[in-house]
């Protein structure tokens, strides 16, 4: 498998991870002890806020132990060159994943249009960020096995 | 406008240049050896700066190195 595939991987698993305990996390300290918190819009601020900077520290320590990993297991060094292809299937992945979040936002949107809950909007925006980052990883895997 | 093919001759091109492997080919033009064997398969068409950095690392004009054809 290219380096670049495992990189991928790397973060659809990461992702994944980091969005599954982060929820469980939050549900449990929050919603569980207070359900009326999730119509307080402070919350949902601060949940995604606070989302951001677990998201990067995660990620880059992820990084790191598979860098150290890899090395270790096929003795291959950090990449030396980014080209125009990978650079052209970064592009269409980022494409791909705007159009997921575009998406998810009009139906975030939609749900407060037809007078649904708050917190739908906020759960629907949250999904849609976490599938588009998906949809962009699984496009790129695809678009490296495909050539382009 | 029919359909168009660009097929080329890297393959036969690398080993008549004391065969040269896809990874000296891909340092020679600063691509990764991913990107060299894509092209060679027809999977993916480099844009027109590195289609001449190859046929430089040839010493060959680029229609050698490259063929377009339409249908």
């Amino acid at each position: 498998m290219y380096r670049r595939e495992k990189e991928i991987i790397v973060t659809l698993i990461s992702m994944t991870l980091i969005m599954v305990l982060y929820s469980l996390y939050v549900y449990n300290k929050y919603i569980a002890v207070n359900p009326e918190v999730i119509n307080d819009f402070r919350f949902w601020g601060k949940a995604f806020l606070i989302l951001i900077p677990v998201t990067i520290v995660t990620i880059i320590i992820i990084y790191i132990i598979f860098f150290i990993i890899n090395k270790i297991v096929t003795n291959e060094d950090l990449p030396q060159v980014t080209d125009e292809r990978d650079r052209m299937i970064e592009l269409k992945g980022i494409r791909i994943s705007h159009w997921v979040f575009v998406f998810g936002f009009m139906l975030a949107m939609a749900s407060q249009a037809f007078g649904l809950k708050p917190w739908v909007l906020f759960v629907v925006l949250f999904g849609s960020g976490f599938v588009s980052t998906l949809a962009e990883g699984i496009a790129k895997i695809c678009y490296y096995r495909k050539g382009y | 406008m029919g359909k168009c093919f660009i097929s080329n001759n890297i393959r036969k091109l690398r080993f008549s240049n004391d065969e040269m492997t896809q990874q000296e080919l891909a340092d020679k033009t600063s691509v990764t050896r991913q990107t060299i064997v894509a092209i060679e398969n027809g999977k993916y068409f480099p844009t027109l700066e590195l289609a001449f950095r190859i046929s430089r690392v040839f010493k060959t004009p680029l229609e050698e190195v490259f063929t377009f054809y339409e249908e």
